[in-house]
């Protein structure tokens, strides 16, 4: 009786086990499905000219993405400059500032921001800046998307540096160094690992989306490096692409996606790599 | 203008020995006024995206009001614009997306969390659902189209229904891939916190893991779980590019699991760029109550996990 | 004086500049911004590629469907505009200026879909009526097999797929039904977005449309005619008012053309008189104002504008029937000519 019941118990145990696993283990199947689809479909088709020459006209074979990648790049670093100093100087007055009516509400307006629909924000764009300036262009695109890093460049600024001890900081004022001296030569480059892992995935995070930009940037089958022009980008290109009902084009879209996967796990890796080798201890 | 920086910068370098008290005291209030102007401007930007959403959906809330929520008919001919269909095709298919991927989401938290907390394989898993974190919507969609829509359509014909292979359980299949890693790495962060003494008592007491997980781990880190899974569902919500891609586009009510729709994000990718007047207005309305909604979720789930750590640090102490 | 962080920050505004300079070097060679109606997306992508290898003017024209043209152009967000549907006056009044639409090309919507072994099929107006009403379920109905004995109609059901966005394409399908089925004419009308019947699928663009249908057994879609001969899809010969079932091709375009032409050359070729004529065809418009200086735009910009204009209803022309669009008749050319010579920049014509 007890024997049988502790049996069950321990079926029971076993059977849990195996099914945590079993489903742990089929979310993967998905990723593989994909990451193998876009490597198959996607190595195909790269090669020098897909990497450096331009989109052909609509059912003329042949063609490629560069001024797609160039525009994905030149929208990072507009998004980059204009989040990235606002974004740091945000988070190190939260960090400084841990109460308070101003911090609480730079808290809870990070929050909002980083759950804000990224269509929602593509349309914001569009009323501020593509209405009034009377055409579409990268730069619209370029504030979308830093709207978007801006949440995540804060959360990990301030997070970093809360870990930084006080010690140190109150070391650096006892010798008489001034407050923002102690700020950036102390505290700001000690959590720079931090900070710069932040900053990577961010940009990862923007690297691939579509939706702010469909308003914005809008895309353009030129070369363009004008911020005030429309401009392509590679998820952009993918989707339009993808809706296509031409087979060359989807052999492209899955191109453009083995480019742009690979561009956002390199960026992965790289936050990694920066957090685990360049991670001051204390 | 970068030779004047850099000859601020050494003049800057220069005073250091000398610490000028005045200066250092003006500069250090400077200092903190920009630190606390970039916070502001973090506020204001949320403030200003919320003005314009409001004046510029202010023809549409006039003219609807809140029969913009229950009104069924959207039809840009006669300008009569109900949002209900988009209300319920994003909550039907975020709902069901969380239903499907909760599952696994919790295999994912329990492994990672419990089972195997480290090693090749826990690093293995943990990696892989970060990189399916990082995959962009557009590649889902493009994939959902090449592989899911034929899948769906498969089903589809055996059963009988309208083979479109496009739809809400499309959308919501490929929605449940992509909030999987939400629920789960916050899932695996709480179930790591459980106290082990807790545990050791359950187990000194004879149970099995299982009655642990059951009893011990899984209620304590219950409000965590209930955080991962209020983000998932605020990500699923506002999720535009894929879902575009394959629900179908169909301006009416959904009538079951493989009917075509259209969620709020949906339909503001597909009219907006065409939208004049009272249209532009509606879509902006629908915008703003996409923007609440997940405003809502989002808070909701931050606020139970600052709950959470409150409460761990209490217990530490 | 702030030490590191303003010389990362004035770095950063370096970096700024630069790619502001940059732009503005760049902006020196000229680049004009079009968006609007997918259906001559394919003829003006190859146009404004060899305009562009000829001239160096780039010419960014994005097929966003004939709605987003149209608004975009109101909005003044883009130089020009593409639309198969005539502006409505309320369009024309929202735009608050004069704006003029020129033919370029003439096109043929066709009934494309996807059943096995791809049968030609032929079509009476009732039978299309009824895919799109929704009262048609299956592909074996006799509304459709009556036209067409000898095949065999596989008993599938019918998945009509639709225009999700502002579409012109739309606008001279709907325009056709209008004309040739009281219960279509009743229940839904003509527009460029309709209130189409429950449970039917809506795709972006004339490439949404036909990638569709492609994919999906059983699917049936509205396109222009290029797309489905690129992608090698059936697409079915239609009753015309004579009561022949007319092939959309070329020549059946041009023949439903065949008439008198306004001088706004708003003019409908749907449901033709010709008996060799194809019933669902029209004409494709550029759009843009009259008067050009609006905005802060640069006269050179117009000027450009003017110049491709004129080359795309003269020059340009031989590039359409290659792609199996129609291209302008004399008259029409002669008109959509005289149109493009009364645009004016600050009151002084911009074509001498």
């Amino acid at each position: 009786m007890t024997g049988n019941h502790v049996k069950r118990r321990l079926a029971e145990d076993i059977f849990f086990k195996g099914m945590v696993c079993l489903f742990a283990f089929i979310s993967l199947l998905p990723l593989f499905l994909i990451l193998y689809y876009i490597t198959k479909n996607g190595i195909a088709v790269i090669d020098w000219d897909f990497l450096t020459s331009l989109p052909r006209p609509i059912g003329e074979a042949g063609g490629g993405v560069f001024n797609a990648i160039v525009g994905t790049l030149m929208l990072i670093i507009l998004s980059g400059v204009i989040s990235i100093p606002c974004g740091i100087a945000a988070g190190i007055y939260l960090s400084e500032n841990k109460a308070g009516k101003l911090a609480s509400g730079i808290r809870l307006s990070v929050v909002v921001l980083q759950g804000t629909p990224s269509i929602v924000i593509g349309i914001i764009a569009y009323i501020w800046i593509v209405a009034p300036l009377k055409t579409f262009s990268a730069l619209s695109g370029g504030i979308a998307l830093s709207i978007m890093m801006l949440p995540v460049i804060v959360k990990t600024t301030e997070e970093t540096l809360k870990l930084i001890p006080y010690h140190l900081k109150e070391a650096s004022l006892a010798l008489g160094v001034p407050y923002y001296r102690t700020i950036l030569k102390v505290i700001l480059p000690s959590g720079i690992s931090g900070i710069l892992t932040g900053i990577l995935l961010s940009v990862a995070r923007i690297t691939g989306e579509t939706a702010p930009l469909l308003f914005t940037a809008f895309g353009n089958q030129f070369m363009n490096i004008n911020i005030f022009k429309p401009i392509d980008s590679l998820p952009y290109r993918i989707f339009y692409y993808a809706m296509s009902p031409y087979p060359e084009w989807h052999s492209f879209a899955w191109g453009a996606s083995f480019i742009l996967v690979v561009l956002t796990l390199v960026l992965n890796l790289i936050a990694r790599g920066i957090s685990v080798k360049w991670k001051t201890r204390f | 203008m970068s030779g004047t920086v850099s000859n601020t910068f050494q003049d800057d370098m220069d005073t250091q020995g000398k610490s000028i008290p005045g200066s250092t005291d003006r500069s250090e209030k400077r200092f903190r006024f920009i630190l606390a102007l970039c916070g502001s401007l973090i506020v204001l930007l949320l403030l200003a995206i919320l003005v314009t959403l409001l004046v510029t959906a202010l023809p549409s809330i006039k003219e609807f009001g809140l029969f913009f929520f229950i009104g069924k008919v959207w039809d840009a001919t006669t300008e009569t614009f109900g949002a209900l269909p988009f209300l319920v095709g994003t909550l039907f298919t975020s709902f069901l997306a969380l239903l499907i991927s909760i599952p696994f989401s919790l295999a994912i938290s329990i492994f990672l969390g419990e089972y195997f907390k480290e090693g090749a394989i826990s690093g293995f898993l943990r990696s892989a659902v970060e990189i399916l974190a990082g995959i962009p919507s557009v590649i889902y969609g493009l994939w959902g189209l090449f592989l899911l829509m034929p899948a769906v359509r498969f089903i589809e014909m055996k059963i009988g229904v309208a083979p479109h292979g496009v739809g809400i359980l499309t959308s919501s299949l490929i929605l449940s891939i992509m909030i999987i890693p939400f629920s789960a790495s916050l899932g695996r962060e709480v179930i790591t916190l459980v106290p082990g003494d807790l545990k050791e008592a359950a187990y000194s007491l004879g149970a099995t893991r299982f009655e642990v997980i059951k009893n011990i781990v899984i209620p304590y880190a219950r409000s965590g779980l209930t955080a991962g899974i209020l983000l998932a569902l605020g990500r699923a919500i506002g999720e535009t590019m894929a879902v575009t891609m394959l629900i179908g586009n169909s301006n009416f009510l959904p009538t079951g699991i493989f009917s075509p729709a259209n969620t709020m994000a949906s339909v503001i990718a597909n009219e907006f760029a065409e939208a004049t007047g009272v249209t532009a207005a509606s879509l902006i309305y629908i915008a703003l109550v996409l923007f609440f909604v997940t405003m809502i979720v989002n808070i909701a789930g931050t606020y139970v996990i600052h709950k959470l750590s409150i409460e761990s640090s209490k217990e530490v102490s | 004086m702030l030490g590191n962080f303003s010389r990362v920050l004035s770095s950063m505004f370096v970096v700024f500049a630069l790619i502001c300079g940059s732009s503005v070097a760049s902006a020196s060679d000229m680049e004009l911004l079009g968006a609007g109606a997918t259906f001559p997306q394919p003829l003006y992508s190859k146009m404004f590629d060899a305009y562009n290898q000829q001239y160096k003017v780039k010419i960014n024209y994005q097929g966003i469907g004939s709605g987003g043209g149209i608004n975009q152009l109101i909005k003044k967000t883009v130089d020009f505009g593409g639309t198969d549907a005539f502006m409505t006056s309320k369009e024309v009044q929202s735009a608050g200026a004069p704006v003029l639409h020129i033919p370029t090309c003439l096109g043929a919507v066709v009934v494309t879909y996807n059943l096995p072994g791809n049968p030609k099929l032929n079509f009476t107006p009732d039978a299309v009526a009824g895919i799109f009403l929704g009262t048609i379920t299956r592909w074996n109905d006799p509304k459709i097999a009556s036209a067409n004995p000898g095949v065999k109609l596989p008993d599938m059901p019918v998945s009509a797929v639709h225009r999700a966005d502002g579409s012109g394409t739309t606008y001279i399908f709907s325009e056709y039904l209008t004309k040739v089925s009281k219960e279509w004419k009743e229940k839904i009308g003509a527009g460029k977005s309709l209130n189409w019947p429950a449970g039917q699928i809506g795709q972006k663009g004339n490439p949404g449309v036909a990638g569709y249908v492609k994919q999906t057994p059983g699917a049936v879609g509205y396109v222009e005619l290029l797309y489905a001969i690129q992608n090698k899809m059936p697409y079915g010969s239609v009753r015309n008012k004579a009561g022949k079932f007319i092939e959309p091709t070329l020549k059946s375009v041009s023949a439903a053309a065949n008439v008198k032409i306004p001088d706004d050359t708003n003019v409908s070729l749907t449901d033709t008189e010709a008996a060799t004529g194809y019933p669902i065809s029209g004409f494709t418009w550029l759009i843009f104002y009259k008067e050009q200086k609006y905005g802060g735009k640069a006269k050179d910009r117009a000027e450009a504008l003017a110049k491709l204009l004129v080359w795309i209803v003269g020059d340009g022309q031989r590039y359409v029937e290659p792609l199996q669009y129609a291209p302008l008749s004399k008259e029409a050319a002669a008109k959509a000519n005289k149109l493009v010579r009364s645009m004016t920049y600050d009151g002084v014509p911009l074509v001498k």
